[in-house]
C-alpha cells in the first residue's frame, strides 16, 4: 500500500516535470512570454469565474436544503430567542454572501482583458464610499441592539426560585449535585477530594479521615527517609523525591487545618451538604422550572454544553461560573416530536481537556415536575440516607451556634 | 530622504555572508519563504493525518502507521493523544510560522525597501538575527513533534491547567516546553523584524515618496508591525508566566486543582488571566496574518486589472481602523468563560464595528474590478479569490462576534469554518499571490502559469470544499478538536459530511505539490524575467533584475506620483510608473 501511494507520487512528479518540459519547449518555439496572459487563459479563466459561481452557489443550497435544520427546535426558553436572532443573522449573511459573490464573480468575467479598450479611471466616489459605510454601519447598529437585548435576557441574574444545580468536571466526566431540602450547597474543599468524597465535600468525618491519611503518610515518608538516611546508600534523587513528598504532605495537612480553622469561625455552609445529592451519568431536571447551573471543575477547564438548549458555560478550577436556563420540552416529548424513541439530550465537554475529551458525557433528562420529584426522592443524600425526613437536616450555614457545637 | 551615499556593490562576499548569514533583505526574504514552505508542508501533512482519523474514524492506514510509527498510529489508526497533538501543531505552525514568519517575514523584507526606494532595511544585522530567531525555533517546534510523550497537544491556544499540568496529558510534558521555548524566540524574531520594518517606512522612504504615496502593500505591513510590536510582547509575559507555573511552582493561573491524586499547592490563581493575556495577542494576530495578504492583493488587483485601487484613503483609513480595533475586542473569544456578561457586551460592540472597515475593503475591491481590464494571471485569480474568502468567511464573524448567538457555537465546527476561511484561505491566498507576483523580482524568473491556473483552481474548489460544509456540521453542534463523533447520536446526520471534507483536504494538500514543483523547478528552469512584467508602477520594477546589493545600481529613484497611475486618461500607456514625473498641467492623485 506504502509502496503504492509513493508509486503514484512519484509518477505523478514525472508526469508534471515532462508536461512542464514540453510546455517549455513549445514556449520557446512559439516566442511567448510567460507574463503576456494569452486570450485563450484569459477567456478559458473568465468564464471559469461563471461556472465556478455556479457550482458554489448550487452546493451552498444544497447544504442549506440538506443539513439547514440542523438541531431539534430549542427545548430551553432563551433557546427559542436565540433561534430567532441566529435565523435573522443567517438570512442576513446568506443575502450579503450572494450578492457580494454574485458581483465578484460576474465582475471578473465581464470586465476581462481586452486590448482595443483601456479602462476607466476611476480612483475614488466619496458617495459611493460613504454608502457602504453606513449601510454597513446601520445593520451593525441593529444587529448590536437585538443581539444585546437577547444576551441581557440570557445571562440576567436568575429569579428567586430557580433551583440550583451544581455540574462538576474532571477527566473525563461530569458530576451532579443538587442541594437537598435545606436549598443550600455544602460547602467543598479540594483538599478533601479523595477516592470516598469525589467532590471534597467539607464534613466531620471527612476532615478528620484526611487528616489521619495524611498523618499516616507523613509517618511512613519520614521513616522512609530515617531508614535511607540510615543505609546511606540511596542514591540522592531518591531521598530529595521523599523530602519534597513529605514537604507536600506537610503543606497539605496545613491547608487542612486552615480551613478547619476557618470552618470553626463559621465562614461557610459547614455541613449543609449531609442532605446534598451527587448523581453521576445522568441528571434530571423539570419541565417549565427555572434552573441555575453552578459549574466547577476539579482540574483543567471543561466546558459545559447543552446544545439542544442552546446553553454552553466553561468550567474553571478555582473559579465558579453560572447559567441559567428554563427547560421548556420533555425528554419524552421530543422523542414523540423527533419519531426517536432513543432520544435523550446529553451534556457534553466543549473545551479540550486530554485525551478522553471526545467522549464525556452525561445524559440530561428533563421531566415532568412529578416524575422529577420521584426521581430526586430515590436519590441517596451524601450522608447516605435515602431522602426520608427522620434525619433532620442540618442547620443552613447562616447558623454559626450550630458550627460552634460541632466539634472535629 | 536616507539616501545611502557610499556604493553598496563592490565588495566580494563569501557563500556564508551572500546565503547563509546574509544582510540582504532580498535574500532574508527568500530565506523566509522557503523556511515558510517547508513549514507548510508539515503543516498540512499533519492536517491530513488528523483528517483521515475524523473521515474515517476507526480505519486503518497504512500510511499512518508508515509516518507516526506503532506508538502514534498502532496498526494505523490514529492515537488519541496523537491527534490531539496534530491538531495542536498543524494550528500552531500555520498562524506562527507560515502566516506570521512566512507571510511577513518575506513580503516585508522583500517589498519594504524595494518599494519605498530605500537601500535595504534601517538595520541589516537585526533582519538576519529576525531569521535567525526565526529559523531556530521552527526547528525546536519540529523537534517537540519527537520528543518522549509527544508535542504539545492542548491545541494552539495552550490554556492552563491543561498545559501548565504535565500530569493533565502526555503533551504537557516535554513537548509544551519546547512548544514554549520555540514561541519565546519566535516571538524575539518577530519583534525583530517588527521594530525593523517600522524604522525603515518612516525614515527610508525616498524622496517624494511621501505617506500618502506608499503603495498599500506597505502600508499593510507597517500597521502589520504595528500591531506585533505591541502584542507579541504581551504573549512573551503571558508565556513566561506559564513557564514559572510549570517549573518554579509559582501559581498564576493555577488555583485549587485537584489532578491524577493529588491536590496541588495551588491558590488565587486564575485560569482566566492566561486567556486575557493569550487573546491580548491573540486577536491582533488575526489581522497580524490577515492585512499583509490585504495589502499584497490591493497591489495585484490593481495592476491586474489596470485600474487605480478605488478608494485608496478609505483602504489606508480601513487598515488604520482595523487595526485599532484588533486591539479592543479579544474578549470575543471569552464570551463562555464566565466572565462579567456586561464586558461581554462591550466586546460584542467593538467586535462587529470590524464589519464596516471590512466591508469597505470588500467593496473597494470589488469596485476596482469594474470597469477594468482585467488579465488573469495566477497571483490575480487568488486575489479575485481572496476577495471572496474574505467575504464569505467575515460574514459568519457576525455571528460568532454575536455573543448570544456564541453561546451555542462557541467551540464548535462553525467557528473551525469560519476562521479557515476567513483568516486561513485568505491568508494562505494572499501569500500566494504574493509569490506568483513577486517571483520574478525574488528570483529572476517567472513561474509556470499553466501549472498556476490548476493550482489556484485546485486549491479554491478544494478549500471551500473543506470548510463551506464545516458551517453544517458545527452549527449541528459538533465540537471541534473531537477525536470521534460516533458517540453522539444526534450529530449522526451530518457526519456522513466528513469524509467529504477528507476527501477534499487530501486532493487540496496534493494540489500543493503543483506550486513546490512549480516554484524550486523555475527557480531554476523558469523562463528569464523582464523588467516589469506585469507593467506595474511601483518601484521594485525599476530595479535591475539582477539583485544587486543596494537595490538600484545608480542613485535612488525619486518619487512623483502616487502608486496607482493605471490607465490615466492624461497618458497614451496605461500604467505610469512612480518615477515618471508629473507632465504639464497634469494633477497628481
Amino acid at each position: 500500500m506504502n509502496l503504492f501511494i509513493l508509486l503514484v507520487v512519484v509518477l505523478a512528479i514525472i508526469a508534471i516535470a515532462q508536461l512542464t518540459k514540453v510546455y517549455d519547449l513549445s514556449r520557446t518555439l512559439r516566442n511567448s512570454r510567460e507574463e503576456e496572459v494569452s486570450a485563450a487563459d484569459n477567456r478559458v479563466n473568465a468564464n471559469a469565474w461563471i461556472v465556478w459561481m455556479f457550482v458554489f452557489f448550487g452546493s451552498v443550497i444544497y447544504l442549506y436544503a440538506k443539513y439547514g435544520d440542523y438541531l431539534p427546535e430549542s427545548a430551553s426558553e432563551h433557546g427559542v430567542a436565540m433561534d430567532k436572532l441566529m435565523s435573522l443573522n443567517i438570512w442576513l449573511i446568506t443575502i450579503v454572501f450572494f450578492i457580494v459573490n454574485y458581483l465578484l464573480f460576474t465582475f471578473a468575467n465581464k470586465y476581462r482583458f481586452n486590448p482595443n479598450r483601456k479602462a476607466k479611471f476611476f480612483a475614488h466616489d466619496n458617495r459611493l464610499e460613504m454608502l457602504w459605510t453606513l449601510v454597513p454601519g446601520v445593520t451593525m447598529a441593529f444587529i448590536i441592539v437585538y443581539g444585546l437585548i437577547t444576551w441581557n435576557n440570557i445571562t440576567g441574574p436568575a429569579s428567586a426560585d430557580a433551583m440550583k444545580i451544581e455540574l462538576y468536571s474532571k477527566q473525563f466526566d461530569w458530576t451532579a449535585r443538587y442541594p437537598g431540602e435545606n436549598k443550600v450547597f455544602g460547602a467543598v474543599d479540594y483538599n478533601l477530594i479523595g477516592t470516598t468524597n469525589a467532590l471534597g465535600m467539607v464534613t466531620k468525618e471527612g476532615v478528620a479521615q484526611k487528616l489521619a491519611e495524611l498523618d499516616h503518610n507523613i509517618e511512613s515518608t519520614e521513616k522512609a527517609i530515617a531508614d535511607g538516611v540510615a543505609k546511606g546508600t540511596m542514591p540522592d534523587s531518591y531521598m530529595e523525591s521523599l523530602e519534597e513528598q513529605l514537604y507536600k504532605l506537610k503543606r497539605h495537612k496545613q491547608r487542612i487545618l486552615d480551613l478547619k480553622e476557618n470552618e470553626l469561625n463559621g465562614q461557610s455552609q459547614w455541613l449543609a451538604g449531609a442532605d446534598d445529592k451527587i448523581v453521576k451519568g445522568e441528571f434530571h431536571i423539570p419541565v417549565g422550572q427555572e434552573v441555575e447551573f453552578v459549574f466547577r471543575s476539579q482540574d483543567v477547564i471543561h466546558s459545559a454544553y447543552m446544545p439542544h438548549f442552546r446553553a454552553q458555560m466553561n468550567t474553571v478550577p478555582g473559579v465558579p461560573t453560572r447559567f441559567k436556563m428554563k427547560p421548556t420540552i420533555t425528554t419524552a416529548e421530543m422523542r414523540k416530536k423527533l419519531g426517536n424513541d432513543k432520544f435523550d439530550y446529553v451534556l457534553l465537554c466543549n473545551k479540550v481537556c486530554g485525551a478522553a475529551h471526545f467522549n464525556m458525557k452525561m445524559t440530561v433528562v428533563v421531566d415532568t415536575p412529578e416524575d422529577f420529584n420521584a426521581w430526586l426522592a430515590e436519590q441517596k443524600t451524601f450522608s447516605g440516607e435515602g431522602a426520608k425526613k427522620e434525619e433532620a437536616a442540618p442547620a443552613p450555614a447562616s447558623d454559626t451556634t450550630m458550627v460552634a457545637q460541632t466539634k472535629i | 530622504m536616507g539616501a545611502h551615499t557610499h556604493d553598496h556593490g563592490h565588495h566580494e562576499e563569501s557563500f556564508i555572508s551572500k546565503y547563509i548569514f546574509s544582510h540582504d533583505h532580498k535574500m532574508i526574504s527568500k530565506q523566509f519563504l522557503i523556511t515558510a514552505i517547508f513549514m507548510g508542508i508539515v503543516a498540512v501533512m499533519l492536517s491530513i493525518f488528523f483528517r483521515l482519523q475524523l473521515g474515517w474514524p476507526g480505519e486503518k492506514f497504512a500510511i499512518l502507521n508508515a509516518f507516526l510509527g506503532d506508538k502514534w498510529a498502532p496498526d494505523g489508526i490514529l492515537d488519541k493523544n496523537a491527534y490531539l497533538a496534530m491538531v495542536t501543531i498543524h494550528g500552531t505552525i500555520m498562524v506562527f510560522f507560515v502566516l506570521t514568519g512566512g507571510l511577513s517575514g518575506t513580503f516585508a523584507n522583500l517589498l519594504i525597501p524595494l518599494q519605498i526606494g530605500a537601500r535595504d532595511m534601517a538595520s541589516g544585522f537585526m533582519n538576519m538575527l529576525s531569521y535567525w530567531f526565526f529559523l531556530v525555533s521552527s526547528l525546536i517546534m519540529l523537534a517537540s513533534l519527537f520528543v518522549e510523550g509527544g508535542a504539545a497537544s492542548g491545541g494552539w491556544t495552550i490554556y492552563p491547567p491543561l498545559s501548565a499540568l504535565p500530569q493533565a496529558m502526555p503533551g504537557s510534558g516535554t513537548g509544551m516546553t519546547l512548544w514554549l521555548i520555540s514561541m519565546v524566540l519566535f516571538v524575539a524574531s518577530s519583534l525583530l523584524g517588527g521594530l525593523n520594518y517600522i524604522v525603515t517606512i518612516i525614515n527610508l522612504r525616498t524622496k517624494g515618496m511621501k505617506m500618502t504615496r506608499l503603495p498599500l502593500t506597505v502600508w499593510a505591513l507597517l500597521v502589520t508591525a504595528i500591531l506585533g510590536v505591541l502584542s507579541f510582547p504581551v504573549l512573551v509575559s503571558a508565556v513566561v508566566l506559564l513557564i514559572m507555573d510549570r517549573t518554579m511552582g509559582t501559581a498564576f493561573y493555577l488555583s485549587d486543582i485537584f489532578i491524577q491524586g493529588e491536590a496541588l499547592d495551588v491558590t488565587g490563581g486564575s485560569p482566566i488571566l492566561f486567556q486575557h493575556l493569550f487573546w491580548f495577542l491573540g486577536h491582533p494576530e488575526v489581522y497580524i496574518v490577515l492585512l499583509p495578504a490585504l495589502g499584497i492583493s490591493s497591489e495585484v488587483i490593481a495592476t491586474n486589472s489596470r485600474k487605480p485601487i478605488f478608494g485608496y484613503k478609505a483602504m489606508i483609513g480601513s487598515i488604520l481602523a482595523i487595526g485599532f480595533l484588533s486591539f479592543i475586542v479579544w474578549g470575543h473569544h471569552m464570551y463562555v468563560t464566565g466572565m462579567n456578561p456586561f464586558i461581554g457586551s462591550v466586546f460584542v460592540f467593538t467586535t462587529l464595528l470590524i464589519a464596516i472597515p471590512s466591508a469597505v475593503k470588500a467593496f473597494n475591491y470589488i469596485t476596482t474590478l469594474w470597469q477594468g481590464n482585467i488579465k488573469f494571471t495566477p497571483a490575480m485569480m487568488f486575489s479575485v479569490g481572496l476577495v471572496s474568502t474574505f467575504v464569505t468567511g467575515g460574514l459568519t464573524g457576525i455571528i460568532l462576534a454575536d455573543s448570544a448567538l456564541d453561546v451555542n457555537v462557541h467551540d464548535t465546527y462553525f467557528v473551525v469554518a469560519h476562521f479557515h476561511i476567513v483568516m486561513g484561505m485568505s491568508a494562505i491566498f494572499g501569500m500566494l499571490a504574493g509569490v506568483y507576483h513577486w517571483f520574478p523580482k525574488m528570483y529572476g524568473r517567472m513561474l509556470n502559469s499553466k501549472l498556476g491556473y490548476a493550482h489556484f483552481w485546485l486549491t479554491m474548489v478544494c478549500g471551500f470544499g473543506v470548510f463551506f460544509p464545516m458551517h453544517f456540521v458545527g452549527i449541528a453542534g459538533a465540537p471541534r478538536r473531537y477525536y470521534d463523533y460516533s458517540e453522539f447520536d444526534y450529530l449522526d446526520h451530518v457526519m456522513d459530511l466528513n469524509p467529504m471534507i477528507s476527501t477534499f483536504a487530501i486532493i487540496g494538500g496534493a494540489a500543493q505539490l503543483l506550486f513546490i514543483f512549480n516554484f524550486f523547478h523555475s527557480i531554476w528552469y523558469g523562463q528569464k524575467a523582464t523588467q516589469n512584467p506585469w507593467k506595474s508602477n511601483t518601484l521594485e520594477w525599476t530595479t535591475p533584475v539582477q539583485h544587486v546589493h543596494g537595490n538600484w545600481p545608480g542613485a535612488l529613484p525619486e518619487v512623483h506620483r502616487w502608486a496607482y497611475d493605471y490607465s490615466n486618461p492624461e497618458h497614451e500607456e496605461d500604467f505610469v510608473p512612480q518615477i515618471v514625473p508629473l507632465k504639464q498641467g497634469e494633477h497628481a492623485h
